[in-house]
Order: C-alpha cells, then structure tokens, then sequence
C-alpha cells in the first residue's frame, strides 16, 4: 500500500522532493515482508555479529577478568588475587611515568600534525600546477611500513653518524642526542608521528575544505577581506567538525603510541624510561614477562583514560563545533 | 591585483616545496644508506651524501639473510585474507543494518558502536590466547584472525547504504527480486566505491600492523614484513645500509600500488577515514 504511494510520485518528474520519505527501509509487499527481512537481516549479520563477539565482545570480558589475576608462569596456574594487579599499579612509578610520557608525546604530536596538516589542505585546496604531486608527496609516509619509517628516523636522529647532526654541524651548532636525551626524546619520537600523519590529517582535511561552497569565500573577496582573515573567519568555523573528527582520533591514536617508541628506543637508552609508552609497558607484561594479569590492568587504565577524554572533548565540543 | 595574486602563489609553491623536501629526505636518505658501504655511512669527514659507487652489497647481504620471496607472500595473505573478510562480512552487515528493519537490529548495532570505541589493545590478550588454544601460532591464519570482521567497515558500508535512493531497491523489489537478490544484484554494486574504500583502508592497516604479528608469528618463515624488519633490526645494530636496503625493500611494493592507484587510496582514505 505505501509502496504504490511511494513509488509513483517519484517518476512523476519534478516532484520527487514532495515523496513522504517516512522509514529508511522500503516496505516490501506480502504477509511474510516481517519475516523475511528478519530471516535477510541476521542471516547477513551472522558473519559479522558471530565475529564480533568472539573476536571483541568476550575479549573484553576476559581482559577485565584476567586483570584480577596473577599470571603462573608459562601462562598455567592463574591466581585470583583481587584487586592486587590495580594497587600494585597505582603504586608503580614506572606505570605513572609511562602515563605521563604518553601525555606529553600526545601533547606534540597531535596539535602539531593538525594544524601544519590544516594549512598544507588550505595552501593546497586551490587549481595550482603540482597539486597532485604534492598531495602524494605528502601522504607517502602513511604507506611505508612503520618498522622502516623508525629505522630510517633512528638513522637520522643517530647521534654519531646521524644527518640531522651533520646538519646542525655544518650550520656551527652542536650535537643533540635527538633519541638518548630523556628530556627531547619524546618529542623526536613525536616528530616521527607527525611527519608520518600530516598527509593522513591533510586528507581528511582536503575532504572537508572542498564541503565548503566557494560563494562564501567570493562573498568575502568582495567585501575585501583579506586571505588570513578569510582563513579564520570562513574556513576555521566551517571545518570545525572536521576538525573535532580528527582531534579525536589523533588523540586515542596517540595514546596507544607504540610501534616507533617499541623500534627507535633500545631499553639501554637513557631516555628509555622517560620515553616509555603505556601501550609499550602493556606490551612488555604481557608479551616480554608474560605477565598477561598485569598487562590487562594496564590495558585497562588505557581504557579508562581514553574514554574519560573522549567524553571531556564531546562536552567541550559544544564551545567550539560549528555544525552549521 | 593581479601580481599579488600571482607573488601569493609564488609563496604557496615555496612553502609547499620545503615541505614536501621534509617529507622526503628520510625516503631518499633510507635509499642513499642503503647503496653506501658501511665505512661510507659512518665516514663523518668528509660527510658523504651521494655513495661514490652505488653497491648493491647491502640488498646482496639481506637478500640471502632474509627471505623476502616469503615475507612478501606472507605480507599478501595477511593484506588478502584481511581485506576479502572485511569486505564481504561489512558488506553483508551494512545492507542489514542500513535497509532492514527487524528484531534485535539495534542491539547488534550497539555493540559494533561498543567496539569501535574501545582501544584495539584490550582484545590482544584473549585473541592471542585463543589463537594459540587453537595451536594456530606461526600461521597465517593467525595474521588475518583479528581482521575476520570489522565493526569499523560495518559502520562505513551502512552509512554507504544508507545515502542510496530508495527507488531502485522497489523497482527490484517490484520486478520480483527477494532481499537476497535485491542485495546481491541491485544494492551491492552500488556501493562497490566504498568498498574499494574499505579494501583500501584495511589493506594499509594490515600493513603497518605490527604488535599482533610480533606478538603471534615469531617464526622467521610465518612473519609478514612489518615485523620481520623490527626483528631485523636486533640482529644487526649497526649495519645500516643493510637495515636501510631492508627497509627499502619492505616499503617499495606498497609506495608502487600507492603511486599507481594514488587516486584511490587518497579518496579511499578521504571516505573511510572521514566517516569513522
């Protein structure tokens, strides 16, 4: 019966914005519609919800239970301790320590590779000659294998041979240890995670930039405003849920740094502990000590801080998120 | 007006070329390594940038130390096996979620929602204890199992359903077609870029993935690059123009697939990453 109504206004040319939209979903005619779009419907999600759950769902369970136990060795012989392995780690300064690196590679790395990879999408959101050319250049280290990105990086950094210190020598400067000072490592490793995101950032900002109906800015051309003025009263605001997007997932990917802190850091360097992620320190208990029952704590305390900031920027949102 | 437009863009370009100088000098200082001799690469007077000779010794020696016809198989099965499962199970998934209406719907899709907001870390220890419970370490079965759906592409191929008109989807219906064919003939091929998209997006996540295989294959003969070349990097400290020649060698096959089909992977990527 809705069908027919439904589908006949929309041949009739023009008219299609008058058609009741009503559900998403089309009615489809006969007594069985019910029953067969519930017979469709989870045979198409079995796969998926079969694998969620054993892959994710339960997996989430077993982690928060095994972090009430203590891991026998070889993996047998788990003890219930209770809330053991979460005192034991409000006590551990190196759980802290671990926390507070991952805050401060967080705080580099993520304003840094938003707004360098906003003003490359604005330079670039243009016809220009090259505009390919460097939008490539610029996303290519979002392909390389992050194994090799960190060696090539550690190469760099190198304090001996590096080129970054060649560099700084030859223009008269000294030396840094970029990677084995405890007070800079962090923020070379944070270069690392810029220079590998901006083109993904870039990307996303691109998409965003080209949403924004290019009357606005003739309108302002018109009214004399300059490109800078134009840049935060025009292009800021409009990109703004652009914006939170990308805020958001830099941040929890920031937080669960590993893969270069895991390649450029050897534990004999210096800066080891004040560089150390926690993502790093669960790997280390679980997988390098076997001692699962604490790294699920640690996982846990990820959680937690991953949600509680997530929740304070979809609260701050409302001040700066322009969804018009 | 016109020679301050054209001197804006003059510094557009500069700016953009240091840039994009920066984003480079690691790529073409890991190729220039990896062609040095190892006294070249640590010769500091003077500091040599371009190898006197360009020798291919360092790709000779990792050549016959690691066996990449192996890690490059290993590497596609992962990237293969991941992408095919991601595809077909959110493709399914997304048409449920985005077009039907039945029971239990909203609670299924709550829980794709749950996963997406928990970091990837918690589910590690289960699904490694699983995997070997199973006796599947150093297989690859073991590489793709984490990837055999995702509640990530789910969400992207509902959003992709969700945005088709409805009237194509009652013409098949008009004409016949049950669900079934509706989806498979009619629906599907519609939403054949986001699943290019999510193709896309999974294969490069595949890629760089690295704890799961350093923590599941430790066999030399079952890792995929990504965590055969951390493990490289143990065996030689101080070799780099080997470490680099290595290096060179992972990251080469994924920049050529990027460069041919750049288009796709940056719209893949503008799509997928955008709609998280």
């Amino acid at each position: 019966m809705k069908r027919a109504g439904l589908a006949w206004p929309a041949f009739s040319n023009g008219h299609v914005k008058e058609v009741p939209m009503g559900e998403k979903t089309v009615q489809y005619k006969g007594t069985n519609q019910k029953r067969s779009e519930f017979i469709w419907g989870w045979l198409f999600l079995l796969p998926t919800m079969i694998g969620l759950i054993i892959l994710n769902i339960i997996p989430i369970f077993q982690t928060i239970y095994q972090s009430f136990f203590k891991t026998g060795a070889f993996g047998k012989g788990n003890v219930f301790i209770g809330f053991d392995n979460y005192t034991k780690m409000f006590q551990d300064a190196s759980v802290w320590q671990a926390l507070l690196n991952t805050f401060k590679y967080a705080i580099v790395e993520v304003p840094f590779s938003i707004i360098i990879a906003i003003v490359l999408a604005v330079l670039l959101n243009r016809k220009m000659r090259g505009r390919t050319i460097y939008r490539t250049i610029y996303f290519l280290p979002m392909v390389a294998a992050p194994a090799a990105v960190a060696m090539v990086w550690r190469w760099l950094y190198n304090s001996e041979f590096g080129l970054l210190n060649h560099l700084l020598n030859s223009i008269g400067l000294k030396s840094v240890n970029w990677i084995s000072n405890p007070n800079i490592a962090y923020i070379s490793i944070a270069v690392v995670g810029i220079w590998s995101v901006i083109g993904y950032n870039m990307v996303l900002f691109l998409a965003g930039l080209q949403e924004i109906p290019r009357d606005y800015y003739e309108a302002a051309e018109i009214d004399g405003a300059s490109g800078v003025k134009q840049f935060f009263h025009i292009t800021l605001p409009l990109i703004s849920p652009t914006m939170f997007f990308v805020s958001v997932t830099r941040i929890i990917g920031a937080l669960q740094v590993f893969d270069t802190i895991y390649m450029m850091l050897d534990k004999t360097n210096p800066a080891f502990a004040k560089t150390q992620s926690l993502v790093y320190l669960f790997y280390k208990y679980s997988f390098l000590e076997s001692n699962k029952g604490y790294g699920s704590a640690i996982v846990m305390l990820l959680l937690l801080v991953i949600m509680l900031i997530t929740v304070i920027q979809m609260i701050c949102q409302k001040k700066w998120v322009n969804y018009n | 007006m016109d020679k301050k437009r054209k001197a804006s863009i003059v510094l557009i370009h500069i700016i953009l070329i240091i840039g994009a100088i920066i984003m480079i000098v690691p790529f073409v200082w890991m190729i220039l390594t990896s062609f040095k001799s190892i006294s070249e690469s640590t010769q500091m007077n003077p500091f040599v940038i371009f190898p006197s000779v360009w020798r291919t010794n360092a790709f000779k020696e990792v050549l016959s130390k690691m066996n990449f016809v192996r890690l490059y198989w290993n590497t596609l099965v992962l990237i293969a096996g991941r992408v095919l499962c991601a595809v077909l199970t959110a493709t399914m998934a997304g048409y449920a979620f985005g077009r039907l209406n039945f029971k239990g719907k909203n609670i299924a899709f709550s829980l794709v929602l749950f996963q997406m907001m928990v970091p990837s870390q918690i589910f590690i220890i289960p699904q490694y204890l699983m995997v070997s419970k199973m006796g599947m370490l150093n297989t690859s079965f073991a590489l793709i199992f984490p990837g055999l759906v995702t509640a990530f592409g789910t969400f992207l191929l509902r959003q992709a359903y969700m945005g088709l008109p409805r009237e194509l989807e009652e013409a098949a219906r008009l004409d016949g077609c049950n669900i079934g064919q509706t989806f498979f003939y009619v629906m599907a091929p519609l939403t054949k870029s986001s699943m290019v998209a999510l193709g896309i997006f999974t294969a490069l996540f595949a890629f760089k993935d690295l704890m799961w295989p350093l923590v599941v294959n430790t066999e030399q003969t079952t890792m995929p690059l990504s965590s055969a070349l951390a493990k490289l990097q143990g065996q030689f400290v101080a070799n780099y123009p080997e470490l680099m020649a290595a290096s060179l060698l992972a990251c080469i096959p994924m920049i050529i697939i990027y460069i041919i089909f750049q288009k796709q992977f940056i719209e893949g990527i503008a799509t997928s990453g955008g709609k998280l």
